[in-house]
């Protein structure tokens, strides 16, 4: 069987005056019905290599892979449209700042019914009817009084569900979230995992959560890739990422302090230039 | 028994007036000794960012009790301001970005006429590890943990007795939280002021702090010695949810996860 989602050797170069900046140099992996984490500090190239996947970059960005196929699909050869056939649809993309992602003129239930619509040609009823048991779904009380509010009068978590409804509502085949929980409470963050997660269990719909939260990350997902100057230093079970080898996971595991400890320094990551090497 | 050296007595805190009024703090009250290290955790809204608001002269809507070293907090006592310093969140947002370094540090000095300001300065940046080639650079030319530093060494100019600090890592990658973790530490030891920390990560409340107060919609839930914490033994049912839930996803807990009013 194919996996649903195949990468291999994705680079992502910006020109820049002083020469191409290589932001994601040589990535693979493959992605069936499962949860994959990617976790990185910030300028790791993970948020990229989500966008990439679905050809969502900055016009000047170079994009190569020797292969990027979806289902079968080459997207990399893929024409506009049969791209807009599966962004939403078939791939949908989960950000992190709901204040940026939603349309702040529109009420929110129907921006979810859009949703519903475009991706699912539906009547307006149906729609309307799927949005509304789509928040019930992602744990809101009321969905017939939030459906009529605008973003600004939600807040923060309350955005960040509504944003999870809209991309849940066409059913999608993998869902790519980039870090869908950092803005949230973590009581909320584990409700909204929760929710990602009976997807994935209910519909076998396939995950990428983007995180720079490796306890997250290693609890809530089946595998891990880590991700450092653009390339995977090292790809593990999340049950086995404590057990990590490269020194540069190790590293980040170390930095963190934890509840039960008494250290009274925490070692600090010394970064080698050799991590950055291969690939380019 | 000393006497505290910050001490919040029914601290309530509204915002907005008639029907729009919100209380965000209702009716907290901490002690924090002279030298003492005190953690405040709650999630967003719990009103921990805002006592510690009113304590730096902040926020002036305020009733209760409130004092730092016997003082009352205002956004005008230059006693005050000598007394408590404060370090925010967002490195990227409380610098100045046409101030240099140079200038945001020297700035106290001339506004409270401290002599030295050139020495000083010097000695403030290796303080928080930045050698004097930092000194004439301007904010978009640092990273993120080293704007926080140039922060800290702000708060730092004055020599407070008091440092109040408001999510100091959340902004920061893991890597570069440690450093920071390790230099609030260090300057601590090294001049031993009080510390109120406020964060939404136990884990780091646990490493920084001696003792800490639970905060949930404007009250204390309860306070707690960091070996209680550590040992995961608190009494409150809303703590040890919380406690469950930062140790990352798990799909029992997330089903069981009721809200605490």
């Amino acid at each position: 069987m194919t996996p649903l989602l195949q990468v291999e050797d994705l680079r992502v170069t910006f020109p820049t005056p002083n020469g191409p900046f290589h932001a994601v140099r040589g990535v693979s992996f493959s992605l069936g019905r499962e949860r994959v984490g990617i976790v990185g500090e910030s300028g790791s190239g993970k948020s990229l290599t989500g966008r990439a996947i679905l050809r969502l970059l900055a016009p000047s960005a170079r994009l190569e892979a020797r292969r990027l196929a979806f289902d079968g699909i080459d997207l990399l050869a893929a024409s506009p449209r049969t791209l807009r056939g599966i962004r939403g649809r078939r791939i949908s993309l989960v950000m992190q700042d709901p204040k940026y992602s939603l349309n702040p003129v529109m009420r929110v239930g129907d921006q979810i019914a859009e949703a519903a619509r475009v991706h699912g040609g539906i009547s307006s009823r149906e729609a309307r009817r799927k949005a509304l048991g789509m928040l019930e779904s992602v744990r809101i009380r009321d969905p017939e009084r939030v459906a009529r509010l605008y973003p600004h009068e939600v807040s923060g978590g309350m955005g960040q569900r509504i944003m999870i409804a809209m991309m849940l509502v066409p059913e999608p085949d993998l869902l790519i979230a980039d870090e869908p929980t950092s803005a949230l409470d973590v009581t909320v963050q584990m409700q909204v995992l929760a929710i990602l997660d009976e997807q994935v269990a209910q519909r076998g719909m396939g995950l990428i959560l983007i995180s720079h939260d490796l306890d997250l990350v290693s609890t809530f997902c089946d595998r891990v890739l880590v991700m450092y100057g653009g390339r995977v230093l090292e790809e593990r079970r999340a049950s086995e990422l404590a057990a990590a080898t490269h020194p540069y996971t190790r590293g980040l595991l170390s930095s963190m302090p934890r509840i039960g400890e008494t250290r009274s320094e925490l070692p600090t990551l010394q970064r080698d230039p050799s991590w950055l090497e291969g690939g380019a | 028994m000393t006497a505290p050296m910050v001490a919040v007595r029914d601290l309530v805190v509204t915002f907005g007036r008639g029907a729009a009024a919100v209380q965000a703090v209702r009716g907290v009250s901490i002690d924090v000794a002279p030298g003492e290290s005190f953690g405040l955790v709650g999630e967003s809204g719990s009103g921990k960012s805002t006592v510690l608001r009113v304590l730096a002269g902040l926020n002036q809507a305020w009733t209760g009790v409130a004092t730092l070293g016997g003082l009352r907090p205002s956004g005008r006592d230059r006693r005050l301001t000598r007394l408590a310093q404060m370090v925010f969140q967002d490195p990227y947002g409380s610098l100045h970005p046409r101030h240099t370094v140079d200038r945001t540090l020297s700035e106290p000095l001339a506004i409270h006429r401290i002599p030295d300001a050139d020495a000083r300065v010097d000695r403030a940046l290796r303080e928080v590890g930045l050698g004097p080639s930092f000194r004439f650079r301007y904010p978009h030319q640092l990273s993120g943990g080293q704007r926080q530093r140039v922060a800290i060494a702000r708060a730092l100019m004055l020599e407070p007795k008091v440092l109040l600090l408001d999510e100091p890592t959340s902004a920061l990658d893991v890597s570069v939280q440690a450093e920071i973790l390790n230099l609030l530490r260090r300057l601590r030891e090294a001049q031993g002021f009080t510390m109120i920390l406020v964060s939404h990560n136990l884990a780091v409340v646990a490493h920084m702090c001696d003792r800490l107060a639970v905060m949930n919609r404007g009250r204390i839930v309860e306070e707690m010695s960091v070996d209680t914490l550590r040992r995961e033994a608190p009494a409150e049912a809303y703590t040890r949810q919380l406690l469950l839930a930062s140790k990352g996803y798990d799909r029992e807990v997330a089903a069981r996860m009721v809200t605490y009013d």
